[in-house]
């Protein structure tokens, strides 16, 4: 783990809804990193004040490149700046990887079940495109809780990687990652349940059943973070099975 | 070199001396730990003093609440840049555990319900620089915060302050607990700004 900021150039930003940003950095001296870790960012005032938060890297670790998600917070001190101010090609400063818990190895070759609410969709993002990246036939299963289909980010990805539309790697033997999605206010036309708070039932899966000892990450708001670590371990899940993550 | 971040402004503070560096105030009491809140009642918690040497002392609650009781108000920094102002506790100061205990032990180790461990120089924990503490705000400890009972040594990073704790275990060496070994600073002063290592 380092302690050094370095100079991350803004290379990209795309919307991932009305108010979600990808943005992606090219930092030279970046050392790699494991899904599921998060760096921070610092900004620089023209009279040197400077502020720094926290924010999960949603993909693994593609030579000098580093990609974070970001909910601008009306009102919020960074994250409106990074969502919609900082200019393509000027640059922050970053330092990281950080956190050496809540990540997902290559190597780890049982089951995993993943559980997102909101924007804590960002490190377990990172966790489906390692899998991916490597090959992995470990099963995965996401439960991804948003409030309504606007709000759902990397939706087209997410359902490539279910093996559906757009797919095309649905006949390769444990390639999927199967995803539900929760929605909390308003559902998606489509949507296999009414909208509400994530249950117990949401979390079912033979893939990932607690004999099964799957590593359950859950990423999101606290209450959410709460409230679905509880139903886990009620369900049956060893609590060292259950790692967590939260924000706000 | 052109200029970093352009066009940022950010928020003064007003609060400087009592801000360490990197960190903003909270009105919140943000919530973070590394896996499910254990679920502990008083009935069966234990709180368990082991010297370097294996000598054990235990407190059950009401032994616990028997010892002489302290209201430390006290400022609290997390390493995830929060900072909290004059936050209310009670419990009881770790002098009070470590009274007639003999030991030669440097270093110690917080254990917790849950499997959580964290290391804290001893000195850090004596003449009124720690406690254990059961009450915030004049309510009992909540489970997701900590409760029944959690430690609070708010002179250093608030991962420091063991959540759920049932024992603290005398050393005499350092050995590192949960997030030293991630890669977090092995002492973690936040006016140092030790966040992880080589801080």
């Amino acid at each position: 783990m380092a302690a050094a900021w370095w100079r991350a150039r803004l290379v990209e930003r795309e919307a991932l809804s009305a108010a979600g940003r990808r943005l992606v950095f090219a930092v030279r001296e970046w050392p790699g990193h494991l899904a599921g870790q998060h760096l921070d960012v610092r900004l620089t005032a023209g009279d040197g004040y400077r502020a720094v938060r926290s924010y999960s890297l949603s993909a693994p670790a593609h030579g000098d490149r580093v990609e974070i998600a970001v909910r601008p917070t009306p009102g919020g001190e960074v994250s409106p700046y990074l969502g919609d101010e900082l200019p393509l090609d000027a640059a922050v400063e970053v330092r990281g990887p950080l956190g050496g818990w809540f990540v997902w190895r290559p190597e780890q070759a049982g089951p995993v079940l993943l559980a997102a609410g909101g924007s804590g969709i960002a490190p377990l993002m990172a966790m489906v495109r390692a899998r991916r990246a490597a090959d992995s036939t470990a099963p995965f299963r996401l439960v991804y809780s948003v409030r309504s289909p606007e709000e759902l980010w990397y939706g087209d990805e997410l359902a490539e990687a279910a093996g559906g539309a757009g797919g095309g790697r649905a006949g390769r033997a444990g390639a999927d990652v199967a995803t539900r999605l929760v929605y909390t206010r308003r559902a998606g036309p489509r949507a296999a349940r009414s909208p509400g708070r994530i249950g117990a039932g949401d979390l079912l899966d033979p893939a990932v059943e607690p004999s099964a000892h799957p590593t359950c990450y859950v990423c999101g708001p606290t209450a959410f973070v709460e409230h679905t670590a509880d139903l886990l371990v009620a369900a049956g899940h060893a609590p060292e099975d259950v790692r967590t993550e939260r924000f706000g | 070199m052109e200029s970093l971040s352009p066009g940022f402004r950010g928020r003064r503070r007003g609060v400087a001396d009592r801000l360490p560096p990197g960190q903003y105030p909270t009105e919140d009491f943000p919530v973070l730990s590394a896996g499910p809140t254990p679920q502990v009642a008083t009935d069966d918690w234990e709180f368990t003093l082991t010297s370097e040497k294996g000598v054990a002392h235990r407190w059950g609650w009401d032994a616990m609440m028997a010892l002489p009781q302290e209201e430390p108000v006290v400022d609290i920094h997390c390493v995830t840049r929060w900072s909290k102002f004059d936050t209310r506790w009670r419990g009881v100061p770790m002098d009070a555990f470590l009274e007639g205990v003999e030991t030669e032990a440097v270093h110690a180790m917080f254990e917790s319900y849950g499997g959580y461990s964290t290391n804290v120089p001893l000195a850090d924990l004596r003449n009124g620089r720690a406690w254990l503490v059961h009450t915030f705000d004049g309510y009992p400890l909540a489970p997701e915060h900590g409760g029944p009972a959690r430690m609070l040594v708010p002179r250093l990073y608030f991962w420091k302050s063991a959540k759920w704790v049932r024992g603290v275990r005398l050393m005499p060496d350092e050995r590192l607990g949960f997030w030293e070994q991630m890669g977090y600073h092995h002492y973690g002063d936040p006016w140092r700004e030790q966040r992880v290592r080589g801080d």
